[in-house]
């Protein structure tokens, strides 16, 4: 339990860091938002009326303050490019990207496991090797271009949707899922295929033991050896694996919004940037530090429930 | 049991996913629908007032009216007044105005509305006046129920073209951005940032009303996915292809060729060596030919200009100014050793990273100044550090951009060349400008006042204030099943024009 208490407390302070370091940033690298704001029709009154309504005349430190305190009562303030407020900008981006991570997660365990099964049983045939080259080919294949063959094959040459097509989740669920489907691929497939190897090697390992004889001699079916006593085992270290590529595909999402065409938190990040509109910027990076934090400490429970000498180790 | 499940349900959503997908694509039966790709969100503001972004003011140029509005041909034509007449000394504007125009929400326009927005406009509590040219309006008043009074502190034959301004209603006038509310032909429905504006049209429009019903414009901010969302159908238009999109696309797809109306130039630093000296300037207009650079990055296609003026200005445009500077490499190497440079020299092009066009004129500039012994560094910056170095700050050497008209008046090209003007970038300084600019502001008679305009336009090539290039073409891609897409001379996609075309 102190675990979990120390854990929450790290990752507070991580998030604190964090925001600090991006408002550091931002008071370094030139440009600001008044200026991109007003862009050619700026001239220098205008820029100080704008930047006093914005707070920006105010010192860094008094405004890193004055957006904590903020935060902490649930205010992440006022974009300054879209003029409204924060919370409500990313509200409506946020379920997004968190579907299409958790869409490409499950996406990315289920090729996996599968596949690694499936060749663990055949284990040195023809199929086997097979799967194997085609995972090492998969692997290679960052997301991004992954994502442009996905389109050029399955959205330009087979129809199986249409490239660009993004409809959002609050206009039709289905729809937005189906689309959904082919980014998440773009993002599972190479993280599949390097749990892929992970769980294959485990999976052949295991197969070898004292114990996977006796449930084949207890009667077991081959089927029913690899999913009920070797999975589970052979399992061990690709969790960690596992956890590793939840926090992963949260960044992958936001490159892959940009190869599919998806407005989630990603390109209104990127926008931010360029419009040096910090609100928004500050939020999403929170956004994402505590995503991230929330996936690895589910990975967490999850390896305590799978294997709970870890659990024991923590006394 | 268990791997039975597993398998079941993970072959479901499989399953589940890839059939939906099929018919993601989709588009609702009844034709009167548009989807129109754009580059960037609006990102600065819904409010007609504030919003200074030209890819802003291309979109809300569908909601918003003035009193005025420009037609395709670039003439202002009365909109929500029917009628506007000018006293002869050129002070007093009297507006009529017409008879049952709604607002968007069922309102009749009003004459208070018409005040409330101009004197919104005209508010210099914050300083400056959100139309610069407001600050000229000495009073404004309401005569009775349809006239409408302003009168001026001097005369600005060209003030009628501020009349675009838009009219908003008097109770929003504080805030419009959240229900935005115009009279244009269409009406604003929603908006998710960085994905879509969806309109509708209006039915109770005053004017000819707009043929397609629902109209959504997406925003495809990778420019490498404009071919792709093209041809599988989840945009029907997008404005501003380049030639190499334009060749990728099917037959499926016409493509509509105008102009960008630009001035695109190598703009110099006019104050800082070498391009303090007027023959060093001469010596890069004389290295370059504007048909080289289209023809390597352009496919050949694009309007040649020699000064800040570009065709779609009509009689204020001088074609014959193309000529003062034909490529002559030994003339240039002449005027560069009588300079002081023999040997030639090194200087950095700053060039916004965003815009491919400019990037790629920059690279064949480079190749051209090689000629006459000039070594160009190209440095690709971020628009934003462009804006307060290069056009806030004036702390460059030379870049390449193209310079858009905020209103169809040549003092909306030619102002910012004044040496005292606030956004006269290239820091170009000629009392001989200056006294025929001020000449042709003061002159009320149209032909004396357009001779003088013309005069600046001379001086600015005569000068070599930059390196002048061409007006960009506009290729816009639109799918054959619409028709009617109108060019402007302005930042203006007209969807109302645009109808199904007729199989």
């Amino acid at each position: 339990m102190t675990g979990v208490i120390k854990k929450t407390i790290s990752s507070l302070l991580t998030v604190l860091v964090v925001s600090c370091l991006v408002f550091l940033a931002f008071s370094i690298i030139p440009g600001d938002p008044a200026v991109a704001k007003l862009g050619t029709q700026a001239t220098p009154e205008k820029l100080d009326a704008l930047r006093e309504s914005m707070g920006l005349n105010k010192p860094l430190f008094v405004r890193f303050i004055s957006w904590i305190g903020g935060v902490i009562k649930g205010d992440f303030g006022t974009s300054y490019s879209y003029s409204m407020p924060v919370a409500s900008l990313i509200k409506g981006k946020l379920p997004v990207t968190i579907i299409l991570t958790l869409y490409s997660f499950v996406l990315m365990i289920l090729l996996s496991v599968f596949a690694a099964i499936y060749a663990a049983r055949r284990e040195g045939r023809v199929l086997d090797k097979i799967i194997q080259i085609i995972t090492q080919v998969i692997m290679s294949v960052p997301p991004f271009f992954g994502g442009i063959l996905i389109t050029l094959i399955f959205g330009l040459g087979l129809h199986l949707f249409a490239p660009g097509g993004y409809i959002s989740y609050d206009v039709n669920m289905p729809k937005f899922l189906g689309y959904m489907f082919w980014p998440a691929l773009a993002i599972a497939l190479p993280k599949g295929a390097m749990a892929f190897s992970l769980l294959y090697t485990g999976l052949v390992t295991e197969k070898k033991k004292d114990y996977a004889r006796t449930a084949y001699s207890r009667g077991n079916s081959t089927g029913d050896v690899f999913y009920k006593h070797l999975l589970k085992n052979a399992c061990i270290p690709v969790v960690t694996f596992f956890g590793m590529a939840l926090a992963d595909m949260i960044a992958g999402s936001i490159v892959i919004e940009q190869v599919f065409g998806i407005p989630g938190l990603g390109r209104i990040l990127l926008t931010s940037i360029q419009n040096r509109d910090y609100p928004v910027v500050e939020a999403i990076i929170v956004c994402i530090a505590v995503l991230v934090i929330v996936s690895n400490l589910l990975v967490d429970i999850l390896y305590r429930v799978i294997d709970p000498r870890t659990a024991d180790s923590d006394k | 049991m268990k791997r039975s499940m597993i398998l079941l349900t993970s072959l479901l959503v499989l399953l589940l996913a890839v059939a939906l997908c099929g018919c993601a694509g989709d588009k609702s039966g009844n034709g009167s629908t548009i989807t129109v790709g754009i580059p960037q969100d609006i990102e600065d503001s819904l409010d007609p007032h504030l919003a200074v972004a030209a890819g802003t003011r291309e979109v809300l140029f569908n909601i918003y009216e003035g009193l005025v509005k420009p037609n395709s041909n670039g003439e202002l034509v009365p909109a929500l007044a029917s009628e506007y007449s000018v006293d002869a000394e050129g002070k007093t504007y009297t507006f009529t105005l017409r008879k049952g125009v709604k607002f968007h929400d069922g309102e009749p326009v009003t004459v208070q509305d018409v005040v409330a927005s101009i004197e919104r406009c005209a508010d210099t509590s914050n300083g400056e006046p959100l139309v610069a040219a407001f600050s000229n309006i000495a009073g404004i008043e309401a005569a009775d129920d349809s006239t409408v009074v302003i009168t001026l502190k001097e005369a600005d034959t060209e003030f009628i073209s501020y009349m675009t301004t838009a009219i908003l209603e008097a109770k929003y006038i504080a805030d419009p951005t959240s229900d935005p509310v115009g009279t244009g032909p269409y009406m604003f429905v929603s908006r998710s940032p960085q994905e879509n504006i969806v309109l509708k049209s209006f039915k109770d429009y005053w004017g000819e009303k707009a043929y397609i019903e629902n109209v959504t414009f997406k925003i495809i901010s990778n420019p490498d996915t404009i071919v792709m969302n093209l041809e599988g159908g989840s945009i029907d238009m997008f404005p501003r292809v380049t030639t190499a999109q334009a060749a990728q696309l099917s037959d499926k797809f016409n493509i509509e060729e105008g102009t960008m109306n630009l001035v695109q130039a190598l703009y110099l630093n006019n104050a800082v060596k070498p391009f303090d000296d007027v023959r060093v300037r001469q010596a890069l207009c004389y290295a370059i030919d504007p048909q080289e650079i289209m023809d390597y990055a352009f496919d050949g296609i694009g309007s040649e200009i020699g000064s800040s003026m570009f065709p779609s200005f009509g009689k204020y445009f001088m074609p014959e100014l193309n000529d003062v500077y034909n490529q002559d490499i030994d003339k240039a190497k002449g005027l560069l050793a009588e300079a002081g440079y023999p040997d030639g020299f090194e200087f950095t092009i700053k060039v916004p990273s965003n815009y491919t066009q400019h990037v790629d004129t920059a690279q064949v500039l480079k190749e051209e100044f090689k000629k006459i012994g000039v070594t160009a560094d190209i440095e690709l910056i971020e628009w934003n550090s462009w804006l307060s170095d290069v056009y806030s700050g004036r702390e460059y050497e030379a870049t390449v951009i193209g310079v858009d008209a905020s209103s169809l008046t040549p003092s909306a090209l030619l102002s910012r060349f004044q040496s005292e003007a606030g956004n006269n970038f290239v820091n170009f300084n000629s009392a001989e400008y200056d006294a025929a600019y001020a000449a042709a502001v003061a002159s009320t008679d149209d032909a004396k006042q357009t001779e003088y305009f013309k005069q600046c336009e001379e001086i600015l090539a005569k000068e070599a204030a930059n390196v002048y290039i061409q007006d960009p073409a506009e290729l816009v891609a639109i799918s054959n099943k619409y028709t009617g897409y109108e060019f402007y001379p302005l930042y203006a996609q007209d969807i109302s024009k645009i109808r199904i075309a007729d199989k």
